[in-house]
Formats: C-alpha cells, structure tokens, sequence
C-alpha cells in the first residue's frame, strides 16, 4: 500500500553508506593534481622554507632555547601541522566549491551509480591526501637542515593524513553552508589565520595565561597537529597545564579521532543536505 | 494489442521546493523502445521531473518505478541503466576530450581497455575525433552538447534522458543528434526527451506530454495531438476585416485567431476546403499550411511568455 512517504531532510549525523567507489572520486582529483603537479608541488615547497629562514633562522637566532633546544627545533614540526591544515583546508573549501558550484562535476558524477555520499567522502580522502603531500614535503625541507631528530618521524605521513581529513572536514561543512566563494573569506581569515599564529605554533602556549591554554586545547584543531608532530618528530612537546609530553600527545590524537569522526559524518550529511534539496 | 513493458511508472509524484509546486501529482507510464517528449514552457516541471527519474532529486511525494525499481531506495542501479545528457554544460574542464570519457567511465566501472573502445567510437560517431585532446575550454557550444550527449552513451544505456539536446545547436549538429536518436531507437533503447523545438518533438517522438505548472494537461502522439486540436490544415493571410464575415460562414466550428496584422484559421473541414473558399475571395500574403505540433502546443499553454 501506498504510505504517506514525505520526505525528510537527513539528520545531521546519519551513518553514510559508502562504497569502493568513493576511491573513483578521489582517483578524478588525483588525476587532475597529477596534470597540474608542476604549480601544485612548488608553491607549497617554498613556503615552509620562507618561515623557516624568516622566523627559525632570521628571529630565531634573537631567542634564547626553549624546552632545552635551539627555537628552530620548536617551529620546524609546527610547520609540518601548518602544512596539514592548510592543505586540506583550501582544497574542500575553494577547490571543492569551484568543483560542486562553477564546473558542476559533483552533478555529472552522481547521474552514475557513485552516490552524493561517495562523491563528498570522495573529496574529504582527496583533501587529506593533500595535506599528507604537503606535510610529507615540508617534513624533507625541515630533514634537509637537519631538524628532525626521532624515527617516529615515519608517522607523520599517517598523522597527516587524520589531521588532513578533520580539516577537511571542517572545511567541507563550511562549504554546504557556503553561499558564495567569497564567504570562505571568513574561515580563511577568522579561523585558520588566527592558528597559523596562536596554536603553539611560533611561541608556547604555556606563555600564555592559562584561560587561554584551555581554550587553544579545546577549541583549535591545530593545537593538537602540533602536539603530535612535535612528539614525533623529535622537538620537545609542552608541558601545557604542567601534563607529561607523553600523555598530552596521547589526548590530543584521542581529540582528533573523535572530532575528525565527529566532522566526516556532519560534513557528509550537510553537503547532502544542500545536493538533494 | 500486445502489451508493451512499461519501463519508467509514475503515480501522484509530486516535488516541491520551500513551498512552491514544481511537479504536481502526476502519472504517466513510459514503455520499453518509446521515444517520449515532455514539451511544455519554462518552468512547467520538464527538467524536475528528469531529475527525480535519475535520482537526481528525490521526489516529494508520490512513486517513482524505474526498470521496475524505485527511485527512493535503488538509485544505485537505476543510475546504472540511464544515460543523462542534461541541459547545462556539465563537462570537466579540468580534462581534455578524450580524458573526460574515460574518466566518466570509471565511474561506471567500465574496464579501461573496453572505455578507450567506446570512447574512440563515441567520439568517431559525434565527428569529434580531432578535438581528442583538446580541452573542454576550446570546444564550441555545439561541440560540448555532441560530447555531453557521446557522454551520456558510454555505460551503454537501456534508457536515455534528453534534456534540451539540440538547444544551442546549429542545424547539421542538429541533424546529427537526430540521427543518433533514430539509431538508439532501433535498438530499443527507451528516450525521455525534453525540448522547446516542436519540429524535433515531432519528428522524434511516438507520444508527447504537454506539460503545464506541474501538471501534465495532455498526451499523445504527435498526430494524433494535432488532429484533435487543431485539424489538419491552417490558413493564414494579412487581417483584413472585410474577410473575416465571409469566413465565419464558410467555417462556421473554425478557430479564428488574429495574431498581429496576421489571421490564422484552423480548419474543421477536409483537405481542400481553404482553396475553395480562396476561389471566390481575394487575401493577401496567402498561405495554406498543415497544421503543426507548435499550434498544438500554443493552443493549450497560451501565448503568453513565462518567467524561467
């Protein structure tokens, strides 16, 4: 018999259903990069090798050790998080929106069997695949002057690739709401901006009050990338609230998981959300 | 009459967006090989209507059966079944020619050695082979309609959505859609077609739906539309009032409309009626046409223009 079926909208946090074929989206993305590698591998070369001569070498040599080693050693692994974030940040906010709303490919590839679901979780593993090749490329600049002391180093690749994934993430909810491209403007400046600076990467947290070691801990997502660089690749971690180096790297990759989880479900059911109504 | 399968079924489908009714509660069955034209203004639910049948958008209420599955809980495998040619260029410029089609059939699953075959021979049969490995960006706007459509083949579809194909089209591209369209019905190969060109539907389709604010207000062939509506033949010649008594007595269940400084007659009467009547009087600029899918359709959707 026939039911009343109206339609409801997917609640925000309903368990997409996904399938191999999310990897048919990421492989169109990858193939695309492969095209253009030449102006998407050196931009992203030379900007960590610009902070580190400006600020580890250039100011760097006006401060004095911190946690018992030379203050380069406390920005390098910092800007393999900054490297994270902002790879996967710009590819699911400009480059997805330019993809969903000016080339239409999101409303080619879903007239084929690929699902909204599997063309969003598509982009979401292509962003974080971003952030993982741009972290691997700063982490060679950083081993080339010599920063990176721990062979724990081998799992930044990994770490980027979960850090890579949240911001994207977070990026992609930004872009389901997102009237125009001009509205990035306000995440790019007001969020991600403001933690290239105060997410304990260019100077300690623990240098701040403490109102504000809670806050950075709790609400920016770099602050926890940094922790965990910082512990595996071998620059010192803080002490933030007085806690062993040891266990702060453990919560802050508990954090990620949890929120990088948390933002791949959201996202995904936002970005079907604006497709499908 | 040997029964026909029917393909694509739909019952009080209804879709609305934040309160106004783009497609209303309607029904209508399509059959296996049937060449179908969904005809109507802007904005009377054409497009809409194509898109819930691809999964594009899900219907707000009503059923939807394609291939005898439903649209609410087996996109999956309807999509697999359908071609889409759609009405705005949705090619990826990030890709030459070539590349888009191969890429496309990834996402069909196609094995790369078999969609280089298709994609070649699509490419062969839409005279696009020399534009290979261009980008989208220097194609034509007839080119990318060609590509978009050559797209729509690759996953060898059982059952294909036409929106607009030819819209923007110079005639020879023109021709060639067609040409394609004839050939994929041969093979029965099920056509949803939607266009604003009555000679296309005309010429394409076995039955027509006029389709109106969301409803659809009639159907049928294309003769059979015209013959019902209105007869078989037109008269048309410069007003003059003088005529027009005359007229009206010699055709008495006619339809006189005055369009401008012209006058159009549709007859109720049989092939040679007009030309009598032109014997004993004189009109000027004279023109005796059959009657087309045009008259038809601006008949029963009026004259006036619509917002988009």
């Amino acid at each position: 018999m026939s039911q009343p079926n109206i339609r409801k909208s997917p609640a925000p946090f309903s368990i997409p259903k996904l399938s191999y074929r999310v990897w048919r989206v990421w492989r169109r993305n990858f193939d695309v990069f492969t095209k253009t590698i030449k102006v998407n591998f050196l931009p992203s070369l030379f900007e960590p090798i610009i902070y580190l001569v400006a600020f580890g070498f250039g100011l760097g040599g006006f401060i004095p050790n911190m946690f018992d080693q030379p203050y380069i050693y406390f920005l390098a692994p910092a800007l393999v998080a900054i490297a994270v974030m902002n790879g996967s940040f710009f590819e699911c906010t400009f480059a997805s929106f330019v993809r969903m709303y000016f080339q239409k490919t999101f409303d080619a590839i879903v007239a084929t069997p690929i699902s909204v679901e599997e063309v969003v979780a598509g982009e979401l593993l292509w962003g974080a695949t971003r952030s993982t090749i741009n972290a691997t490329i700063v982490l060679g600049v950083i081993s080339i002057f010599g920063l990176v002391s721990s062979p724990l180093f081998l799992l930044v690749p990994l770490i980027a690739f979960v850090g890579g994934l949240m911001f994207a993430s977070i990026a992609m909810c930004f872009t389901a709401v997102a009237p125009n491209i001009d509205f990035f403007n306000y995440p790019a400046f007001l969020f991600i901006t403001p933690m290239i600076f105060l997410a304990g990467t260019f100077f300690p947290l623990t240098s701040l009050p403490s109102v504000a070691q809670i806050g950075a801990m709790v609400i920016l997502p770099l602050t926890h990338i940094v922790n965990v660089t910082r512990g595996v690749i071998g620059g010192n971690v803080e002490p933030i609230f007085g806690l062993d180096p040891a266990l702060i790297v453990g919560l802050s990759v508990v954090w990620l998981g949890v929120v990088t989880v948390f933002f791949f479900v959201l996202a995904i059911n936002l970005m079907k959300k604006r497709l499908t109504t | 009459m040997v029964s026909r399968e029917v393909l694509i079924e739909a019952k009080g489908l209804t879709k609305k967006y934040d309160g106004f009714i783009a497609v209303d509660n309607i029904d209508f069955k399509v059959f296996k090989g049937e060449c179908v034209g969904f005809l109507g203004p802007n904005g009377a639910g054409k497009t809409t209507t194509v898109r819930m049948i691809y999964c594009f958008l899900p219907p707000t209420k009503g059923e939807l059966k394609v291939a005898g599955l439903s649209v609410r809980s087996q996109c999956r495998e309807i999509k697999a079944k359908i071609g889409v040619a759609p009405q705005e260029d949705n090619l990826d410029p990030d890709f030459t020619v070539f590349k888009n089609l191969t890429v496309y059939s990834r996402y069909f699953d196609i094995p790369k050695a078999e969609a280089t075959k298709r994609a070649n021979a699509q490419l062969k049969f839409f005279q696009l082979e020399e534009k290979r490995d261009v980008p989208i960006m220097a194609l034509s706007t007839g080119m990318k309609r060609r590509l978009i459509f050559a797209r729509a083949l690759l996953n060898e579809p059982q059952i294909l959505l036409l929106d607009e194909p030819t819209t923007g089209l110079d005639p020879q591209a023109r021709h060639l859609v067609w040409d394609e369209v004839r050939h994929l019905k041969k093979q029965q190969v099920t056509i949803i077609l939607t266009t604003h060109y009555m000679d296309e539907a005309q010429i394409l389709c076995d039955r027509i739906l006029i389709v109106d604010k969301g409803k659809i207000i009639e159907e049928g062939s294309p003769l059979e539309l015209i013959k019902k509506h209105v007869g078989e033949e037109v008269l048309e010649f410069d007003y003059d009032e003088k005529t027009l008594s005359p007229l009206k007595e010699s055709f008495p269940n006619s339809n006189i409309e005055r369009l401008g400084d012209r006058v159009q007659v549709f007859a109720d009467q049989p092939h040679g009626a007009f030309e009598n009547f032109l014997k004993e009087h004189k009109l000027q600029n004279v023109m005796i046409r059959n009657a087309n899918l045009e008259d038809v359709f601006l008949k029963l959707t009026g004259r006036g223009l619509r917002a988009e």
